[in-house]
């Protein structure tokens, strides 16, 4: 068993244009443009209902309906049949986490199909969340929150997806648990995934990304880098409600 | 004397009609896993099931009378067609309403079983037609205590067989795990990269071929009519209600034990046979809203 360490490169550069986003006849997303670069992790801010899970989900395709661009290396998204994201290498962790309570933990570990090469195996993923070890027959949604969201975490690296989408991981979590995700998080960087999360910690998003944008409205409203949080943390503070 | 002809007598009316309670639900069985299959993926109520039901038999019928094409062959040939059809009728009109309320499938599936049935009476009128049993399960064996027909232990043992190998399939297999989650969460099963809409397609089919399988088992017992899906979808409908929505195996489950229950309900209480399965439902809704088998919402 030899650790898996990612060829950043492997990732494409995301790129979402002038993306609107509707459910049903409700206008979410109003005009976003942001991008995400190859080993990169994003982190996207700001209150609930601002449309940070519908940026996620529009790179998806799930639930709603997009007009603008999003593109992944020279593929545009929109318009892409849902079910052939994934298969560029695009992976996605929903907020519910997305257990399913009729497969065993084994049966939901091995669910999404591997369609890029190169994915972390089963041994090196008990390695990486010792406790869905010795677990496997369990119904999946018989394990705690924090053991459901590693579960969650762990099935889309068996694909070989190098692109990342996480939805509030942390989300509901005792603080120890919360830390455990935290440091599986940090492992993920490490191996050169490239990551656009959405979190509500605070404390958990400067500590794993590289660069934030904050959501407001259905708007990004701010941009900026890792170096720039302390200068700017009041600034912050004051536009998250924090 | 007297005691034991009377003991006789109402020993081989039990047995008669615990066979007779095991063929029925051995159907029972057999339409409750094709109906709960459809149910639990697409969210829809497939009232077409008897109609397909019914078109299983017919086409088994028409392939011997037109084609000569034996009982054997029918019994895949015959599922084929009407899965395939039944794979249209998704992929050409099911598959519009999705994203709306349930009952547009409903009201589309029951207006395509009037249609069929409607032309199946217009084109072959409505005397039931005899379609002979097989030379191979001709005959029976004498038990102690009454008359097996082969023909009939054939259909329950492989309606039952049938049964279990689709249930091995939903519980043991990668395929079976790809409908238990798309049952649960087609949206996120779809991000995981799974062609969904296809599955849906073929899920429909599949139902669609399990009624039509049923059909063809039925045909040599029942004859083919217009209407012989109509009567049966009704129990069915009441047996997957009472082993829950949502429990494949509890809906089929429940459909056998409803046919054994009405069969002994024939020997006991003659009068109240035909309305036990609903006396039924209404006792176990009453306790467990979810049915038997059913997961609480």
């Amino acid at each position: 068993m030899t650790p898996t360490n990612l060829d950043p490169a492997r990732a494409q550069r995301l790129e979402a244009k002038d993306l609107h986003a509707y459910y049903g006849e409700s206008h979410v997303l109003q005009g976003v443009s942001l991008h995400v670069e190859p080993g990169e992790i994003v982190a996207l801010l700001g209150r609930n209902g601002a449309g940070k899970t519908t940026i996620l989900r529009s790179i998806m395709g799930a639930h709603v309906r997009r007009t603008g661009s999003i593109s992944y290396g020279s593929q545009e998204l929109i318009g892409l049949a849902q079910h052939l994201v994934p298969r560029l290498g695009i992976a996605y962790v929903p907020e519910e986490r997305g257990i399913f309570a009729s497969l065993s933990v084994d049966e939901n570990l091995v669910l999404p199909p591997a369609f890029q090469a190169g994915g972390i195996g089963v041994d090196e993923i008990h390695c990486m969340f010792p406790n869905l070890k010795g677990r496997g027959r369990t119904p999946g949604t018989w394990l705690s929150g924090g053991e459901q969201q590693m579960l969650a975490i762990a099935r889309v690296l068996r694909t070989g997806a190098r692109f990342i989408l996480l939805d509030e991981p942390t989300e509901g979590l005792a603080p120890i648990v919360v830390d455990q995700i935290t440091a599986a998080m940090l492992e993920l960087k490490e191996k050169g995934f490239t990551v656009l999360l959405v979190e509500q910690h605070f404390d958990v998003a400067t500590a794993l990304a590289d660069r934030f944008y904050v959501v407001e409205k259905g708007r990004i409203t701010d941009e900026l880098h890792r170096h720039e949080l302390e200068s700017r943390r009041d600034h912050l503070h004051k536009s998250l409600g924090l | 004397m007297t005691m034991t002809v009377l003991t006789e007598i109402s020993l081989s009316l039990l047995y008669g009609q615990i066979l007779v309670g095991l063929i029925n639900g051995a159907f029972y069985a057999l339409m409750c896993l094709g109906l709960s299959l459809v149910f639990g993926m697409l969210r829809i109520i497939n009232f077409a099931h008897g109609a397909q039901y019914m078109l299983g038999a017919l086409v088994a019928y028409l392939l011997l009378g037109r084609l000569g094409v034996g009982y054997w062959i029918s019994l895949l040939l015959a599922p084929t067609i009407v899965g395939l059809f039944g794979a249209a009728i998704e992929a050409g009109f099911l598959r519009r309403l999705r994203g709306h309320d349930p009952l547009y499938g409903l009201l589309l599936t029951f207006g395509l079983a009037l249609m069929i049935e409607g032309g199946v009476l217009h084109w072959f009128g409505s005397g039931g037609q005899p379609y002979p049993v097989p030379d191979a399960l001709k005959g029976g064996t004498r038990l102690p205590f009454m008359y097996l027909p082969t023909y009939r232990a054939w259909v329950v043992g492989v309606s039952l067989a049938m049964c279990l190998v689709l249930w091995l399939i939903i519980e043991h297999t990668k395929l079976g795990s790809y409908l238990r989650a798309a049952t649960e969460n087609p949206v996120l099963v779809r991000s995981f990269g799974l062609n969904v809409p296809l599955m849906l397609t073929v899920t429909y089919g599949v139902g669609a071929a399990l009624a039509a399988f049923a059909g063809v088992l039925a045909a040599p017992i029942y004859g083919v009519s217009y209407s012989m899906g109509s009567g049966l979808l009704i129990v069915v409908f009441a047996a997957i209600v009472i082993g829950g929505m949502d429990s494949i195996l509890g809906a089929t489950l429940t459909g056998l034990a409803l046919g054994l229950i009405e069969g002994l309900t024939k020997v006991f209480y003659p009068p109240a046979a035909s309305v036990i399965v609903f006396a039924v439902m209404i006792a176990v809704l009453t306790v467990r809203p979810q049915g038997l088998f059913g997961r609480e919402e």
